[in-house]
């Protein structure tokens, strides 16, 4: 096992799959942690699908995939902040948005026959599959949208947890809405080279709900959100190359595996030494 | 004599369509403690919404602190109604009042010494220390509203808008929250607009009061302003003003044993023909 892998470690495809890991993982660290703040599980789930519908339109048409992807991830995000701009309309616009989206991935499945392999590897995730020049398009993605997220990351936080004052502040709420449904956007079409389309909230709401479970201290949340993406996501690289079996099972499994140790050991000592602080604190 | 803090002219208020409030002119002086009182959808929250640059008028003029109002003001601190926040939020009281000095710039902000002193200041003069370390959302509603109002003065404002902060306090947190509110608006030249729906818990502090119901409003000293003759003439029903133990009752005309304090939700327009009385209080 250890000695395939050191094997397969030599070959480019492993090395590929590897560098575009660490973005994916950072990426994904740091945008699941405002997922989860912000309640967007089923906003990331939508982007997610109808990036299967834009990639199965690019192969239709003999474009990139991973153009296709991003364009179908950026359209829906488009689409769901010029609509669902109250938190009560979002799931709406958000659902409105996936069925239609996903009859046109119906569309295009069945106007191509020959998809079935590359349908499979949307879905399911191909990251040992990525050529030199995907990982370069997949690191530029990842690159701006790191930047973008640095920028923001103060007043997103802000608008976040506390809408009303920082409004009053001069964040421009809204507009941070939708700018930080693009980074969603962008970070999807990035986890879905890695856990595909139907796997994909284990990228981006697993780290952030076990980093939540860890400390109460946002940044050091944040921190630990990436930590955990980016064991999920190296790890379950080599694991697979290990053992030949798909890297979404792994990567799957160990983050799955960190919230349930985060939930029932670290987190309740965690949280609990800081609610009992209070207590004496307070008495 | 001082330019007022907040001042408008003639100004016209609009809400989703509906008039809230029309040609109003009126000034709140620098270093007064002003409470905003009224019955829910009378334009109280409007009113702050206005003074924040959140909402424009409709026609008229409104000066702030000596311009014209500006989203983001740092000379304006806002401490919003009280909600209650997810127990489980990541976020610590520290952090909130962390987010009053800087949060609204751009990038990552770590963490600096000197912000961190600025925020043990602001947690140390509200006496939040013992509970700034602990998740925010389980706090008590009290404790909340202490780390709100030290988010608020953090920035060392001159103008403090307050909106309901009372609110779904118990009795002796209200205490606490009207003291230190008090405490900070007799440190210096400081102006405190106190939107509420009960004027006594800072009968003591106010120096005017805005008493705004159904497009009309008045304005002075409490002992002016909340009076039976001005009351009835403002809801265009008889009201009574009574003062039992230095509290301040508001009584519509059959709201029952009399000491009822409900509050209208919503302020019905009522044909002249078929009055029926509101049950008002202030």
């Amino acid at each position: 096992m250890i000695d395939q892998l050191v094997h397969l470690l030599g070959y480019d495809f492993a090395q590929n799959a590897l560098a575009a890991g660490l973005v994916v993982g950072i990426v994904c660290g740091v945008v699941s942690r405002f997922v989860v703040m912000r309640n967007m599980a089923f906003a990331v789930h939508a982007l997610s699908e109808l990036g299967f519908t834009g990639s199965a339109g690019a192969i239709l048409i003999g474009a990139s995939p991973v153009v296709g992807l991003m364009a179908g991830t950026t359209i829906t995000a488009l689409f769901i902040g010029a609509l669902g701009v109250r938190v009560r309309e979002r799931d709406s616009v958000v659902g409105i948005a996936m069925a239609f989206g996903l009859g046109l991935g119906v569309l295009f499945l069945s106007l191509y026959p020959r998809y079935a392999t590359q349908a499979f590897s949307i879905l399911f995730g191909s990251i040992t599959g990525v050529s030199r020049g995907d990982v370069v398009l997949l690191v530029g993605i990842g690159v701006v949208t790191l930047i973008a997220l640095a920028v923001m990351y103060r007043p997103l936080t802000f608008a976040t947890v506390d809408p009303e004052v920082a409004e009053a502040r001069g964040v421009p709420v809204r507009q941070l809405a939708i700018a930080f449904l693009l980074v969603m956007a962008a970070a999807v079409a990035e986890a879905i080279q890695v856990v595909g389309v139907l796997l994909i909230l284990t990228l981006l709401i697993t780290p952030g709900a076990t980093a939540e479970r860890l400390t109460v201290s946002p940044i050091r949340a944040t921190v630990y959100s990436v930590v955990i993406a980016l064991v999920a996501v190296e790890g379950g690289i080599l694991l697979a190359l290990a053992t030949n079996l798909p890297v979404s099972v792994y990567v799957t499994s160990l983050s799955f595996a960190g919230y349930l140790v985060a939930r029932w050991i670290v987190g309740p000592l965690a949280v609990g030494r800081a609610s009992r602080r209070t207590v004496e604190g307070a008495s | 004599m001082s330019d007022p803090a907040v001042r408008f002219d003639s100004a016209t208020l609009e809400y989703h369509g509906r008039r809230i409030w029309s040609d109003m002119s009126l000034a709140f002086e620098a270093g007064s403690f002003v409470a905003i009182l009224g019955p829910n959808g009378s334009g109280k929250t409007s009113l702050l919404r206005v003074i924040l640059g959140l909402a424009p008028l409709r026609a008229g003029d409104v000066q702030v602190l000596g311009h014209a109002p500006r989203r983001g003001d740092p000379g304006i601190g806002y401490v919003p109604q009280h909600q209650s926040l997810d127990a489980d939020l990541p976020l610590r009281g520290r952090d909130l009042v962390q987010l009053g000095v800087d949060g609204h710039r751009w990038g990552i902000g770590w963490p600096s010494a000197a912000s961190r002193r600025r925020v043990d200041a602001a947690l140390q003069a509200v006496a939040a220390e013992p509970f700034a370390d602990a998740p925010i959302g389980r706090l008590s509603g009290g404790e909340q509203q202490r780390l709100r109002i030290a988010q608020a003065l953090v920035g060392d404002p001159r103008l403090l808008l307050c909106d309901e902060p009372l609110a779904s306090l118990d009795l002796r947190y209200q205490q606490g929250i009207t003291d230190l509110i008090g405490g900070w608006q007799r440190g210096g030249e400081r102006t405190v607009l106190f939107v509420t729906h009960d004027v006594n818990p800072v009968l003591e502090l106010v120096d005017q009061v805005l008493f705004v119901v159904n497009g009309r409003w008045a304005m002075g000293t409490p002992d002016e302003v909340l009076t039976s003759e001005r009351m009835t003439a403002l809801y265009g029903s008889h009201v009574d003003v009574l003062r039992v133990h230095g509290r301040i009752l508001v009584v519509g005309e059959s709201s029952g044993s009399g000491f009822e304090v409900e509050e209208p939700h919503h302020l019905p327009t009522i044909p002249d023909d078929d009055r029926h009385p509101n049950r008002p209080t202030a």
